[in-house]
């Protein structure tokens, strides 16, 4: 087979998408993705994110003006039987009339591989996605796990220049979908493809992602390496989608916000008559009463297993969620201190 | 009453009406067909008795005919029809459901308005070439009247098909470089076969059996139900008839037992 250099760089260039009915799903994006890169459109349903991997898999057309390059080259009229692209569907799609491993041979008979030659990689694929005595099962003997390493070792099977994932876990339970998760991502990183991974869940968007794409209502609302838009959100839905937030709301003078438990210092703080900023749980840190610059009261605690999330009222003009190691005692009533340093005080752009 | 008992009286109704009019009148068939001179061996004589077989083999011929000609005509139509949506394809479905509502006289007619001898085509063909093309009274005419009853059948049994498929299919076949042509071969084909042999059973049957239409075109036509009818109104040979109607019964649900087992045995190889 020729060594296809593993990954095409892909660009997008005012890519949108307004569909029959006239709803528009996409507007005018443009994006690029590196040679070998794996960037995650991450976003709630409706926001556009399997419209633009639909689009750059060749399966919907973008509005007049869109292109989408490879390496380039534009492909926006090419179909997506000629783009050479592996794609893993939510719903696995695998041919139900084949066996396990016509299924993964399905795209090299295609191509008009030898019979041999098609074995071999078969049996590779096989190794490397942990199904192997699974070659001769049929589809609906499978498990939902392994139907998704089959779905995965089909679309890898034809060395494609790009890999799109459209959730390919969303459909299994929560301890496999974790497991899976990791293993995707060491599989991902040993192949070295140009990755495209669709999600609605920020965990996973945060494990594979070298980029993350955060979309809202068929916009890019910011793009960023996962700890980029983790610590550093562009505005409050990205901070409030991805991980748990503290959304703030009070007046900065003199460089530090002023709420009903205390002062607190925030980085290069403006003057401001109503601030948004964004506090983390885990930055939080439960100090004795008196002994930080915030004082609250005990809300509520549950335990959470590895940590405890603490509710703390009457520090801010909200309650505050703290996440704090399992060490701390603290019991419903009990009057606490909270330690935030300044760079942990996130400004947000004021929103209406 | 304990709940079995009530179970079971519940299906007494059923009971009395399939003795009555299906199990009681199969076997005095059975046993009217063993009655003629040659006793049992007049079962044989639809195999043994060269016109009988040539008439066989001409009915099954015929109703393979009419049941491939009509999955490939139907399968087209339906998937494009379940597909597309275009002003006028609801009036489209209703028109080429339409036949279900004629019974097979009112269809043998509309054959010979087309191809007997005032019909359409003759009159087209005495116009253009001098010559008067007239087919309606023969097995071809009998073909283009089961073709016209069996496809409406057909078509709704593949619109539901299509409608069923995983459109997800496809595309995972085609971002695997599968054209068209080989979409359809490798996944859509395979995915409506259930539907092919359900439908492609009826419309075999029916054309087995069809009677109506074959009456209305009669003369040059050897098919079995007429042959059933000339013994038994005709002739007055019960025996025959009867052992002929069970053959004719035989037959048709042995080639569509063999069907059955070849498709679902071909799913499973292709699997």
């Amino acid at each position: 087979m020729s060594t296809t250099s593993h990954g095409a760089a892909v660009r997008i260039e005012a890519c949108g998408k307004t569909f029959a009915d006239g709803t528009r799903a996409l507007d005018p994006a443009t994006l690029d993705i590196a040679r070998g890169e794996t960037l995650v459109l991450l976003g709630p349903s409706g926001c556009g994110k399997t419209t633009m991997l639909r689009i750059i898999a060749g399966l919907e057309l973008p509005d007049a003006g869109g292109k989408v390059l490879f390496d380039g080259k534009d492909m926006t009229s090419v179909p997506i039987e000629r783009r050479n692209v592996g794609m893993v569907f939510q719903s696995y799609a695998l041919f139900p009339n084949m066996t396990v491993a016509d299924n993964i041979a399905y795209g090299l008979k295609i191509r008009g591989v030898a019979r041999d030659e098609r074995a071999a990689r078969v049996a590779e694929l096989v190794a490397l996605t942990n199904i192997t005595g699974l070659e001769n099962r049929r589809i609906e003997q499978l498990s939902g796990g392994q139907r998704q390493r089959v779905a995965l070792a089909r679309a890898v099977a034809i060395r494609p220049g790009i890999l799109l994932l459209d959730e390919p876990l969303t459909a299994l339970d929560a301890a496999l979908r974790d497991r899976l998760r990791s293993e995707l991502n060491r599989l991902l990183r040993a192949l070295g493809i140009t990755t495209i991974y669709v999600t609605h869940d920020q965990a996973e968007a945060m494990e594979l992602g070298d980029r993350i794409v955060v979309m809202r209502k068929g916009a890019i609302a910011q793009i960023g390496t996962p700890r980029e838009v983790y610590f550093a959100p562009k505005d409050r839905f990205v901070a409030e989608f991805i991980g748990a937030a503290n959304i703030v709301e009070a007046p900065i003078e003199n460089g530090a916000l002023t709420l009903p438990g205390g002062r607190l210092q925030v980085e290069g703080g403006p003057t401001s008559a109503n601030a948004t900023v964004m506090i983390r749980p885990e930055t939080i840190r439960v100090v004795d009463a008196g002994g930080g610059r915030l004082a609250g009261i005990v809300d509520s605690v549950s335990f959470i297993g590895d940590r405890q999330r603490i509710v703390v009222s009457g520090a801010s003009s909200k309650p505050l969620n703290v996440d704090a190691p399992n060490t701390i005692q603290a019991k419903v009533g009990d009057r606490i201190g909270l330690s935030i340093t300044p760079d942990a005080v996130r400004l947000l752009p004021s929103e209406p | 009453m304990s709940q079995k008992s009530f179970v079971w009286l519940c299906l007494l109704p059923l009971a009395v009406v399939t003795s009555a009019f299906f199990m009681l009148p199969m076997a005095r068939l059975v046993v009217a067909g063993a009655e003629g001179p040659h006793g049992l061996a007049g079962y044989l004589a639809i195999l043994t008795e060269g016109r009988y077989r040539a008439t066989l083999i001409n009915t099954v011929l015929l109703a393979a005919a009419t049941t491939v000609v009509t999955l490939i005509v139907a399968t087209i139509a339906g998937m494009f029809l379940q597909r597309h949506r275009f002003p006028g394809r609801a009036v489209l479905i209703a028109m080429l459901t339409f036949p279900l509502a004629f019974p097979g006289v009112v269809v043998g007619f509309m054959i010979i308005l087309l191809a007997g001898r005032q019909g359409l085509i003759g009159d087209l063909s005495n116009r253009i070439f001098g010559e008067k093309f007239v087919f309606a009274y023969s097995i071809y005419g009998l073909f283009l009247g089961y073709l016209y009853f069996s496809i409406p059948r057909v078509i709704l049994t593949i619109m539901a098909a299509v409608q069923k498929l995983d459109v997800g299919l496809e595309e995972a076949a085609r971002s695997l470089g599968a054209s068209p042509w080989a979409v359809q071969r490798d996944v859509v084909l395979p995915a409506l076969a259930p539907a092919f042999v359900a439908s492609g059973a009826i419309a075999f049957a029916t054309a087995m059996g069809a009677f109506g239409t074959a009456f209305t075109l009669a003369t040059n036509i050897d098919v079995l139900p007429m042959l059933i009818y000339t013994e038994f109104t005709l002739a007055a040979n019960f025996a025959t008839s009867a052992a002929l109607s069970v053959g004719l019964g035989l037959i048709t649900w042995l080639i569509l037992a063999l069907a059955r087992t070849f498709s679902g045995s071909a799913v499973a190889a292709a699997g």
